[in-house]
Order: C-alpha cells, then structure tokens, then sequence
C-alpha cells in the first residue's frame, strides 16, 4: 500500500548542515550541579509553584501545576533541595527572566515511589489525565498541552491520525536520532493515541533524508500489532515539517484559515511526544528529559544528548568540549533552528521541553549587520516560496505601517514563520519579525479592546443601578408615608420632587407675609396714648438738645 | 419672462415636494455612528477629553465638534483607529487634555493610610474599587481603568497609579528598526 | 433609432476611450478628495453613478419635453443645476439612512456630488452631442461606471502609495497627483479601442 503523495505551494531546498551532529549517536548527558525550571514551559496559563525554598524534591516529583485546562504541570527532574524559586534568565526572545525554580542536584538521582497501575482496561479519557498529569506537551516545538489537544481532537471525532517525523530544518536531528533509538517506544506511543483517537488511519511522514529513522520506525511496526499505519517517505523540502504543510503532503487536505488542523479531522503529533506518551502511561514517568541536538560551527563536538530538563545551555556545550572560540561574544547562541529559532542571552538559560536544538555559530560567519536592510525591491522571490501562499512583500508593508486592519486582510494570522521569505530576500530584510511584531501588536489591540469593552458593560451596568437604587429609595419613600397617613391623616402630603431650596424660600416668603399682615402694637391707638407718645418724643429731643 | 418664472417655480416645487417626501420617509433617528466610535474609545470614562464619559466624547466627534485627538488613555493608535473609521488624517494627539501612558496605570490603594471613607468607591466609574464604610478599601486590579477619577475625592491621599505589572508574556516583538547612522554607513 | 452596435460603443467609449476623469477631466475633487481608503471609495462611486445616471436622463426630460417646447433653453444651466441638486440631496437622505457610516465619511463630498462637474458635464454633454434619450441615459451610466473605474483603482493604488517608501518632497497629494497623471497616461492608451 503506497499512497499519493501532494506538494505544498512554495517551499525551499535548504542546505541540510544535519550530518555533523549524527556521527557520534544518542548520548547521555550528565547531571548538572544545578536544575533550573521555568515554572512555564507550555503554551497556555502559568503554573504556581507547589514547592518552598528548602524543600528536598525526588525525581519525577510534582513541582508546579496549575488548575486550567490549558497548561502542563512541572516535575523536578532529579532529586535535590530547592535552592530558589525566583526570576532567572528563561530562554525566550525577549531574553527576558521569568519565575523558575532552581534545585541543588545532590547526585543520588531518588525517583520518587512509583504505583504502576495496569493501562489495558483504561478509557480514553483516564489516559488523557494520565498524560496530563505526566506534564506532556508538544516537542515539535509548538509545546502546547498534549492532553487538551487530545481531549478536543476526541470530541472533534478523528479521521487520520498524523505522526510527524518531517523534522525539515537545518542542522537539527534529535527527532532522527529519536526515531532510530527509540522505535518502538514511537510506535507504542502511536498505538496509544490510536486507543484514544481511534482514528481510520494513520501515516507517519519522514523526509527522505532519514533513510536510517524509516527503516527502524517501519522495522518497529512490523513487530507491533498495529494496523492501517503506514510509514511514508516524503520528498526533503523545507517545511514540510509545519504542521499544515505535511497534511497537505500526506493528505492533499488544506487546514482551512484560522482553523485547526482537527477541524477537518485530522490530528498531528510529533514522533517525540509519542515517546512521552508512552513513557508516561507504561512507566508512569513525567516528561524530565527530552534529546536536544546540538550543532552548528561553533561547537567542538556536535552530537545529540539525552538531557534532563533544567539543564543549563553551558553544561550541555561543556559536554560537547566546549565552544571553538572561547572568547565573550564571539558566538550567537540559538534555540531552534536557524530558520525559525531565536537568539539565546546567555547560556546560563536553561533547557526545557521546548528546547530541540541548540544552534551555536561563530559571530564571524554570520552575515547580517543587526538593523541594517535593504529596501524592498518588488521581485516578489518572498511570493513563490511561501508555503502558506500568502503575500509577503504586502504584509511587510502593512506591517511597517501598523495597518492591523489591513495587515489581517492579507492573512497576517496565517504566516507559520517559518522564514523561508527572509531568506529567499534579496534585500536581507527580516520579513518575519516584522510579521511577529505586527502580531503582537494586533493581540495587544484585542486585548485593549477586550478590556475597554469589559469596562463600557461595568460602566453601564453602574448607572444603571444607580438609576434604579434612586427610583427604588423613593418609592420605598413614598410608600412609607403613604402607610404614615393612613394610620395618622394629620400628617400633611409632602412632595418628594420639591426642590428644598426652593421649598426654603417658599417658607421664608410666607413668613414674611404673615408677620406684615399681623398688627402691630403701633397701630389702632387712643388720643391719650397717642399724645404720651409724642410727649415722650419731645422730651427725647429737648434731651439731645441741651448738652449744645 | 412670465413662462419661464412659472416654469422653474414648477419645476422647483415639484422637486420640493419629492424632496419633502423623501425626508419624512427616510428620517434618520439618532446616529448610529456614535457606537461604532465609541467601541473604538478606551471606555477609561476618565473625562479627560473634557466630555462626561467616553459615550459623550464619541457623540462629540460624530458631530464633528471636537478632534479625534482629545484622549490620552487612548493614545495614538486610538487616533489611527478612529481616522480609519472616519476616513480622517491622523492627527498627533493633543498634549493638553494628558499625558498616554505606553504601559498602563493601576490605582492601588495604601491599605494602611486608608480610613474607609468609601468616597473613591463612589467616584469609580467602572465599580472597580471594593470595600465598606469603615473598612480598608482596595482595588480589583483587573477591571481598574487607570481613570485617576479616585484620586481626588480621597482625603488622606491613600491612592496611587502604578504601571501595571509586565510579565514575560506581554512582551511584544519589536519592529526591526532601520537606524539612520547604519544607513549612512552603508 | 441607431443599431444596438451603436449604444454599445458609446457605453463602452464613454467608460474608457472617453473617460470622464481621466481624458475630460471632470470630477476631479472627489477623485483626489475620497480615494485614501477603497471602502470609502466604492461608496461614493455608488452614490455618483445613481447621481450621474439619474440626472443625465432628468436632464434630458427636462431639455427636450420642457425648456425646448417652451423656448427656454437659456435657463438650461439653472433648471439642470435644481434637478441635480434634487437627487443629490435624495440620496443623500437615502445615504444616511442606510449607510450612516458612509454618509459620516463621505462627509461634504456627499452634498458636493451637486457641484461635481461632471454631473452638469454630463448632461450638458448630452445636450450638446444631441443624444437621444436612450443614448442620454447610456452616457450618464457609462461616465459614472467610468468614474466609479477609476476613482477605485485610484483609491487601491494610493493605499498601497501610503505605505511605502515615498520621498519626503512627494509624500501626501503630491504622489497622488503623479499618479493620478501616470493613470490618465495609461488610459490614453485605450484611445485605440473605438475607431470613431
């Protein structure tokens, strides 16, 4: 059974670079002094740590979780006391710290007590929190929660089941070396997810350049009782290892913009994740270790490493004899590969579930001036090879201006970055990181404009409680003294509208009325009183008088 | 002469006449674009473009009685957004109505100098301040504004603005930046 | 009556060969005036068509069944100028009730439809060239659909013009009018198409 293979549009033959770190096979690397773990590996909501400063931690114990359902738990990779829980240079972009924490390895490696509890006759659903609480997430590179993708693709019912072998960048092959060491943990992986996807079918796409990787995966097959799953042979051509392309290779089917590749019935996991899965639900292990390639020019020994997570970059390049120049800055560090990585700070960052590749280059080789690019000449090279048949040379524009608007008509959303358009660019401009920077511009705009919305609906649900509590006060006003009346009908009828300044003039003018219209004690006099009166007034002034 | 007055006074009636129709059948109530502005505006209600509330600021602009460029909360890219809409020039924003702050502000409230008067809860256009007489107040940092509307009321001084906390997650991909000097060089 | 051949070459020489803006140059404020944004652009060149088309056969009514059995042709500028004004102000209501946000946008342009010379143009084109009323309303549609051709190419050219690297000296109406003439100059080029 062969099937028909399809091409993606775009696409490019890279120079491989991947024989260097084949040569010396899968090799263990040692414990650190020091593990140092982002308490966030995933992508999804952070974790809270579950641990203190003091604490002695066994391997493979729990060390952060948290409680949504979008995110994946930590596990301490070997036994020692936490030494810290603080800011400590992640490997990120931004080259920015984030929350880890820090353990002191005290060397005896103690695996915390394991109750292996028998799989054959859990349901779907008990496996998925199995792989949940084994901290699983994607290592293709994506790293998003492997449990919450399953649970979706689950109740999204699953027609083909894709394992992706492609590995197509540059320089990395820890999935090959995956692959050709661990086989059959691969294949028992596929069957698991096959036990809960229950899918029709299931293809494993490999690049033809692993030639080693497809013989041992369709060895592994032969002797597990798998069936309708095939290994297929794909054409090596970047990337076919983006989720959406290999689909299109695999299948001919095209993930639909802004839709998920279990939309239309189909889910990809990585061969890497598989291994996980299975260690996870046959040695109730968590995901402490992952194999990391490292390579480039700058290394002494390239080679590939089975490495515990919170490894220092610096203990790995020690392991591989260092680096070719030992000099500050004569080397540019990269997680990932050379199309899609990014520059490391230091190599004081650590290793984590994320980290397939550690790309070291000498400075020297490395022919970009930062910031410096040439203007856009138009030849539209940036058209033929993107993959997701977008306009580059469009988007760079509207990014450049910051026009969001625009920038999400010509499918901004739907560039995979995968950088084969910057490097097809004549004028070297670095395509992509204006595309991710028009990003996250248009995610911070939402979220603006999610929370001025939040505060328009808190704002008019304010006045309008307001109004109704005014309403309210005064018809409970008017009640009580309705009620007041009845029992006692003296009480005079108040108008609650009335003004009370005006109300106070009111009383003022009617008091002055009243007093002008009362009698005074001058009015309606005798002849006698009038006249001691004006006696009195002429002995007052006769008074005044006389002192002159 | 008297044939071609009556001709246009006609012609000019009949028209009217159409005219005066068409208005009564296509009377418009209210302006419907004031929501499309004022789904574009902050909704800080901080009162700073000198109208009462965002709502009042949008009314303002859609007929044409003040400039898009009256709210700091907002700052540029508000502009942009609202001369998108209103197929305007971008307008520099106006430094007299405030200062935009590129990380945004928080009030928090000193829980210690706090006497419990609730005035700043009442002044909270967005009900984002809780707390009871008497009783230390404090602030639900997620749905405050930063609309400073409850600094002054307080009379023991007890309210900051504070930028909000930047985690590693708000980072945002800078643009690659084509610095003159390089150019030059090259 | 002229063969259909005939109505379709005037249709199809008015859109192109004729441009109304670009080889008459008329209408050339609403051209520059609301070409920075292609929504904005498809809207006005919505309300000039009805506009253009309406007041070209009310013209002709009013030119042959009123003025010229009364002798009046002398009050042509002025009676064509009421009935513009009329529908202008027409869909101007028709505009705010059903597109309040083009009619915000479109702003005095809207009521400036009336002053649009190539409103007038149009009908006193008809009059001039002597067109039949059929003829008449072929030209009115024709210009409009040759304004609305233009006036939205123009718009998406000029958004694109806004984003990129244009010259300190050139930015703004400046580019705008280099384009504009580089358009007309490609459309002189469809002078070839009609052999008159």
């Amino acid at each position: 059974m062969s099937i028909k293979l399809h091409k993606f549009h775009g696409g490019l033959h890279t120079e491989d670079h991947k024989k260097g770190s084949l040569i010396s096979g899968l090799q263990q690397a040692t414990l650190p002094a020091q593990l140092i773990l982002p308490l966030k590996q995933h992508i999804g909501d952070s974790n809270k740590p579950l641990v203190s400063v003091g604490d002695r931690v066994l391997r493979g114990q729990l060390i952060a979780d948290s409680s949504s359902a979008i995110s994946a738990p930590v596990h301490a990779s070997s036994s020692g006391i936490v030494s810290e829980i603080g800011a400590r240079p992640v490997p990120h972009p931004s080259g920015q710290s984030d929350l880890c924490i820090v353990i002191d390895v005290d060397g005896k490696d103690e695996s915390i007590k394991q109750k292996t509890s028998p799989i054959e006759n859990l349901s779907g659903a008990e496996l998925i929190d199995k792989i949940q609480r084994a901290g699983i997430v994607g290592l293709g590179g994506a790293v998003f929660p492997t449990a919450a993708k399953l649970a979706r693709g689950n109740d999204l019912g699953i027609k083909t089941l894709i394992i992706n072998g492609a590995e197509c960048e540059p320089y990395i092959t820890c999935d090959d070396t995956l692959m050709q060491n661990y086989a059959a943990e691969v294949v028992s992986g596929i069957a698991y997810l096959q036990c809960i996807l229950k899918p029709e079918n299931t293809l494993i796409g490999i690049e033809d350049n692993k030639p080693a990787a497809i013989k041992s995966i369709q060895l592994a097959i032969e002797k597990s009782p798998l069936s309708q799953t095939e290994v297929v042979s794909i054409p090596t051509i970047y990337p076919s290892g983006g989720e959406k392309q290999l689909i299109k290779i695999l299948t001919g089917k095209e993930v639909p913009a802004s839709k998920l590749a279990f939309d239309i019935g189909l889910f990809c996991q990585n061969v890497g994740t598989c291994v996980a899965i299975t260690r996870a639900l046959e040695h109730d292990q968590a995901l402490i270790s992952r194999i990391v390639t490292l390579s480039g020019n700058g290394i002494q020994n390239p080679g590939n490493w089975e490495v515990w997570l919170g490894t220092p970059v610096s203990h790995l390049i020690e392991l591989a004899g260092g680096y070719k120049i030992n000099q500050a800055k004569s080397q540019h560090l990269v997680m990932g590969g050379p199309m899609m990585g990014f520059s490391l700070s230091s190599d004081a960052v650590p290793i984590v579930k994320a980290s397939n590749n550690i790309l070291v280059m000498q400075q020297q080789t490395i022919p970009l001036t930062p910031g410096y690019h040439d203007e856009c000449v138009r030849c539209a090279k940036c058209v033929e090879v993107c993959p997701a048949q977008l306009l580059p040379q469009q988007l760079y524009w509207q990014a450049r201006a910051k026009n969001h608007e625009r920038s999400e008509e010509y499918h901004l959303f739907d560039c995979i970055e995968c950088g084969c358009c910057a490097a097809v660019c004549p004028s070297q401009i670095p395509l992509v990181q204006y595309y991710r920077a028009e990003k996250s511009e248009i995610r911070t705009a939402r979220q603006a404009h999610f929370k001025s919305d939040r505060a328009r609906l808190r704002f008019e649900f304010r006045e309008q409680r307001l109004l109704l509590k005014k309403q309210q006060d005064e018809e409970r006003r008017r009640l009580k003294r309705e009620a007041l009346q009845k029992k006692n009908p003296k009480i005079p009828d108040r108008k609650v509208e009335v003004d009370p300044v005006q109300a106070a003039l009111e009383r003022v003018k009617a008091r002055k009325q009243t007093q002008a219209a009362e009698p005074r004690n001058t009015t309606n006099l005798t002849p006698e009183q009038q006249q001691q009166i004006e006696e009195a007034d002429a002995r007052r002034r006769a008074a005044r008088e006389q002192p002159k | 002469m008297i044939v071609a007055i009556l001709t246009i006074s006609l012609m000019a009636g009949l028209f009217g006449l159409i005219l005066g129709y068409a208005a009564i059948r296509f009377k418009v109530e209210g302006n419907p674009i004031v929501d499309q502005i004022d789904a574009l505006l902050p909704q800080t209600q901080c009162g700073q473009c000198t109208y009462p509330g965002c709502r009042p600021y949008a009314e303002a602009i859609a007929n044409g009685e003040a400039p898009i460029n009256q709210c700091p909360p907002g700052g540029q890219a508000t502009i942009v957004a609202l001369a998108g809409l209103l197929d305007v020039e971008v307008l520099e924003p106006n430094q007299e109505h405030g200062e935009h702050h590129d990380i945004p502000l928080v009030a928090i409230i000193d829980e210690a100098t706090c006497i419990g008067c609730t005035l700043c809860i009442q002044a909270c256009p967005v009900d984002a301040i809780l707390g009871s007489a008497k009783h230390m107040h404090t602030v639900i940092a997620d749905e405050c504004t930063g609309c400073e509307l409850c600094l002054p009321p307080c009379p023991v001084d007890c309210i900051d603005m504070v930028p909000i906390k930047q985690s590693i997650d708000d980072w945002k991909w800078p643009l690659p930046t084509l610095s003159e000097e390089i150019v030059h060089e090259h | 009556m002229p063969p259909m051949s005939e109505y379709l070459l005037l249709f199809i020489g008015t859109v192109f060969v004729n441009n109304i803006v670009l080889v008459k140059f008329l209408g050339l404020c609403p051209f520059m005036g609301v070409s920075r944004k292609i929504e904005t652009a498809i809207g006005m060149s919505a309300a000039t068509t009805f506009v253009l088309t309406l007041s070209a056969i009310l013209s002709y009514i009013i030119n042959s069944w009123i003025l010229a059995p009364l002798g009046l042709e002398f009050l042509r500028t002025i009676a064509f100028i009421i009935a513009i004004a009329a529908v202008v102000n027409f869909t101007e209501m028709v505009v705010h009730k059903t597109s309040p946000l083009l009619y915000n946008v479109l702003g005095i342009f809207l009521p400036l439809i009336t002053t649009n010379c190539a409103v007038l143009g149009v009908a006193l084109i008809n009059v001039q060239d002597q067109n039949n009323f059929l003829q008449s309303a072929i030209y009115g549609f024709g210009a409009a659909l040759g304004f609305s051709l233009v006036l939205i190419l123009f718009a998406a050219l000029r958004e694109r013009v806004n984003v990129a690297d244009v010259p300190k000296p050139f930015q703004g109406s400046a580019i705008g009018l280099i384009t504009a003439g580089l358009m007309s100059l490609a459309f002189m080029g469809l002078t070839g198409l009609v052999k008159v």
